[in-house]
């Protein structure tokens, strides 16, 4: 028998268990999504009704014109996109460096990569902003992207993958004559997708959810992404506060979607600090 | 020898990107920040003087970052071990081979992609005094929900932000937790049962130090997100409420709109290199305290 299947009443708690912690868990965002779903009235006269009943989509509707939504959404998505692809090229590059390549000084180089990590952005954004002011890249695509390219964890990720694959491989590739970059993009980057898929995902999130850096360059509307723009909507007078609930429903829906497709690249990038010693 | 210099050209061009936006982007920034911590700028920040490095320990001992450090620690202490316990508790009470295991498995990792502004946001929503969903709700068992509202509240607004990022964070722990019991070898569990260990000396002799890795991966990573915490300030509080600055962390301190030393590059500069000192210590400190208990599992 095994010990972690429960059986009878056992299981019968157990699911109470689930559903109650569940109910808990989920309550604010099923709570946000009715009140996103009222119309404006009912959401200022009625905010404590839970269930779905009189549904309209005129608070989303208002919510996407009025926050400018639609723009805000392309923003992110270009700014995001572009990061993952070229943090994704960069960091191949680099674990490919320091996994296959042997030059003097290689032992000093990698941990002083490593030591970079050590620095959080909450520490170099001071400087970081005046640079970008000094370049003019205050609000432009440029000053969002460029210095969200700098990271490790991707380098890191690459690294552990390719320290695994077989050395045998590389020799016999070697034979045959196959360049350094050739073998990088046929053979090594091709094995690694899975972990190459993680890196991107997690990038993707990372950017598109960033806050503190858009927030510190950002002040037009033309290149706001979709988190400060709901900052926006949060400003609103208290007769259109339930504007926000339609924010956060737009903002939501496609990162919930990638979730829900990408969820293993999701936990292997996630967990790719805990489990391995 | 000569092995060794053959890749020598490769090597550099391919690090050379990466080389270039670390250099750029972190190590010049971190470098220029503890350079201008000495300095004493105007509010432009072009003509500065220098006054020394006892402008940091000028910034230590100063009240508004001795207060905004202790919102900090407190922020930290409010929201470590709580995520670390529901975090095991959630991804304890999923470990089941149960149908539909899967559909509560995604339930509780649901928070995992919302950013700290979706997560803030919904907490402002749902705390609103007049039309918030949980003060309409609970306002006749806890009535500052209602006035002035748990975020206006000096005494309850750390809280009500701890209790936001909590949940922000507890679709992350989950995942982990339950990606390092997932790791533990069955029959370990198997030797256990067979010797006739209770359910809970199996979970504290088996499940908890096998777990210690994802423990202290969990407990570095939440205490740098509250030592870092800025954007759920921001949103929520906007790091009031004042005069007592009850949610001013060290980050909306250095980085918040209406920040007393906003356009003091000198002093923004000297608070930054701290926080990344205060950072420091803590993850050293964790990962030696951890080191002698973590067993990974192989």
């Amino acid at each position: 028998m095994r010990a972690d299947v429960p059986h009878g009443l056992r299981r019968v708690g157990r699911y109470s268990l689930l559903a109650l912690v569940s109910a808990v868990v989920l309550f604010p965002i099923w709570a946000v999504l009715m009140q996103a779903f009222k119309s404006g009235p009912d959401a200022l006269n009625h905010p404590e009704s839970l269930l779905p009943t009189n549904l309209t989509l005129d608070t989303v509707r208002a919510a996407w014109t009025e926050g400018e939504l639609g723009r805000a959404l392309f923003n992110s998505v270009v700014v995001a996109v572009v990061v993952t692809i070229c943090v994704m090229l960069v960091s191949l590059l680099s674990a490919f460096a320091f996994s296959f390549l042997q030059f003097p000084g290689k032992g000093v180089v990698f941990v002083a990569f490593v030591a970079t990590m050590l620095v959080p952005a909450e520490v170099t954004v001071v400087v970081n902003r005046r640079t970008v002011e000094s370049w003019g890249w205050l609000n432009s695509y440029q000053g969002l992207i460029i210095p969200s390219l700098a990271s490790t964890f991707g380098m890191l990720l690459l690294r552990q993958m390719f320290l695994q694959l077989p050395k045998e491989l590389r020799e016999a590739a070697s034979l045959d004559g196959v360049g350094n970059m050739r073998f990088l993009w046929e053979v090594a980057a091709p094995l690694s997708r899975p972990t190459l898929g993680a890196l991107g995902l997690f990038t993707f999130l990372g950017t598109w959810n960033a806050y503190l850096w858009p927030s510190q360059i950002i002040k037009d509307r033309d290149h706001r992404t979709i988190q400060i723009a709901l900052e926006g909507l949060s400003g609103a007078q208290i007769n259109r506060f339930n504007l926000v609930t339609g924010g956060l429903v737009i903002a939501s829906l496609p990162i919930f979607a990638m979730l829900v497709v990408f969820q293993r690249q999701l936990v292997r990038g996630l967990t790719a600090g805990a489990v391995k010693g | 020898m000569k092995r060794r210099l053959r890749d020598v050209p490769g090597a550099v061009a391919m690090l050379l990107p990466s080389m270039l936006l670390l250099a750029v982007w972190t190590v010049y920034p971190l470098v220029k920040a503890f350079i201008n911590g000495t300095k004493s700028c105007d509010s432009t920040g072009t003509r500065c003087t220098d006054v020394g490095w006892q402008q940091y320990s000028n910034v230590w001992s100063s009240r508004e970052f001795q207060d905004a450090l202790a919102v900090s620690l407190k922020l930290a202490l409010m929201t470590v071990p709580t995520g670390l316990i529901l975090g095991v508790g959630l991804a304890v009470l999923a470990d089941k081979h149960l149908r539909g295991i899967g559909f509560f498995r995604t339930v509780f990792s649901s928070t995992v992609a919302t950013s700290v502004a979706v997560a803030s946001l919904v907490w402002v929503v749902l705390l609103q005094p007049e039309i918030g969903v949980l003060s309409d709700l609970f306002s006749g068992w806890i009535p500052s929900l209602k006035n002035p509202g748990l975020l206006r509240d000096p005494g309850t607004a750390l809280p009500a932000v701890a209790l936001s990022s909590v949940w922000a964070n507890l679709g992350f722990t989950f995942i982990v937790v339950t990606a390092g019991l997932q790791s533990i070898p069955r029959d370990l569990y198997e030797s256990a049962y067979v010797d006739g260990a209770s359910s809970w000396r199996r979970f504290t002799n088996v499940t908890l130090p096998m777990l210690t890795p994802s423990l202290l991966f969990i407990v570095v990573v939440l205490t740098t997100r509250a030592l870092q915490a800025y954007g759920e300030i921001a949103l929520l509080t906007q790091g009031g409420p004042n005069p007592e600055k009850s949610t001013t962390t060290i980050p909306y301190l250095i980085y918040g709109e209406n920040s007393l030393i906003r356009n003091n590059l000198g002093l923004k500069s000297a608070a930054a290199v701290l926080l990344f000192l205060v950072s420091l210590v803590f993850a050293v400190v964790q990962y030696r305290g951890f080191e002698k208990r973590v067993q990974y599992a192989r």
